[in-house]
């Protein structure tokens, strides 16, 4: 619907895979950081003066 | 289509009078043309209001939810799909139904029908697959094929899915039909063209909710768009509130949706708001093999998990 592709991501981690959870973590935040900000589906707040 | 109304009436009377339902849920006609409305008889007398013709596109399911009362409803195949994911979704017991299956041969568009008189329409008559229309422009016959409404052109299950008695023989199904060609032209399309168009597919839109209302799948208490604690989405016209609007009503549809077009029809403003149902309808039959509401008996994708569930998408 519009949404690049890498900016919604699904993983499956157990709670019991904490090394796997900060990598998926780095990865996500790095992916995202190179997308740069979402301007998509973003509402401008109303300027207030 | 009158022997249709004969038979609805006849059955319906028959079924008040033996008290084998306390009501029985149909149409009347409207105050205006092509504008039938649900009507609810509750005595044998008042079903002679029942009708049947082609602009009984309002999807009845609606008025089940949560009903406690012994029903007779009038259905046309998409009804009786949505009537079997009332079911499934505990929102009607089967044994509460008396259901009436009428095999449909399409529901006409009002919008099309205006169009094809430039406007004002005083009478609509049908004849089989002709139907006249007299306006202060003149008369204009058309073919019934050309005015249908755009669901009912692609609908695969014009036959009731459930049933306790047909008013007709069963139709014959359109096969041969390419039901989500819509749909893949918008899947073509990159990134900025897609926001494009659902930018201008939404602008018109005046956030009425009869799109909402309308649908027999929209039957939360609280809307997630009349919620104020928290405001998941603003309440104005905004194009990025109309888009998550759209965006998340056509997902609470995914797996439910039977593409009856009463959202469609309902526009005021005439979106095609069914581009969004019609692509997770395809996704559910692409991935999960699943078409809502042809069975009691399986359920849906949604509520089960199947090892060959695809799971591409998770990393």
């Amino acid at each position: 619907m519009g949404i690049e592709p890498g900016r919604l991501q699904f993983s499956w981690i157990s709670s019991a895979e904490s090394t796997k959870f900060v990598d998926v973590v780095n990865q996500v935040t790095d992916a995202i950081k190179a997308l740069g900000p979402n301007r998509y589906l973003v509402k401008n707040q109303a300027k207030v003066a | 289509m009158l022997q249709y109304q004969d038979k609805i009436q006849a059955i319906a009377a028959r079924l008040l009078k033996e008290c084998k339902v306390d009501l029985v849920i149909g149409f009347r006609r409207g105050t205006v043309p092509m504008m039938n409305e649900p009507y609810v008889a509750r005595t044998a007398e008042q079903t002679t209001n029942l009708i049947w013709d082609s602009h009984c596109g309002i999807n009845l399911t609606n008025y089940l939810t949560d009903r406690k009362e012994k029903i007779g409803i009038v259905a046309k195949g998409c009804d009786s799909r949505n009537i079997v994911t009332h079911i499934l979704e505990n929102k009607i017991e089967r044994d509460q139904l008396y259901i009436i299956g009428v095999p449909c041969q399409g529901m006409v568009d009002k919008r099309k029908i205006a169009q094809a008189v430039n406007g004002a329409v005083d009478q609509v008559i049908e004849n089989g697959n002709e139907i006249t229309i007299k306006g202060p422009a003149g008369d204009k016959t058309v073919t019934k094929a050309d005015v249908l409404q755009n669901n009912c052109s692609l609908c695969k299950h014009r036959n009731p899915t459930i049933h306790d008695e047909m008013v007709a023989e069963p139709v014959a199904e359109q096969t041969d039909i390419d039901a989500y060609e819509s749909v893949r032209a918008i899947e073509a399309m990159d990134i900025d063209a897609k926001r494009a168009y659902f930018e201008k597919l939404l602008e018109p839109c005046i956030r009425c909710y009869a799109c909402r209302n309308a649908c027999p799948l929209c039957y939360c208490p609280t809307c997630f768009v009349d919620e104020h604690r928290p405001q998941w989405v603003g309440k104005s016209t905004d194009p990025v509130d109309n888009m998550t609007f759209h965006f998340l009503r056509a997902y609470h549809c995914a797996g439910r949706c039977t593409d009856c077009g009463a959202c469609e029809r309902a526009c005021p403003v005439g979106i095609k708001v069914r581009i969004f149902t019609k692509k997770l309808e395809k996704d559910c039959l692409e991935l999960f093999g699943w078409e809502a509401g042809l069975s009691l008996d399986t359920r849906p994708p949604l509520d089960v998990y199947r090892p060959e569930d695809p799971d591409d998408f998770i990393k």
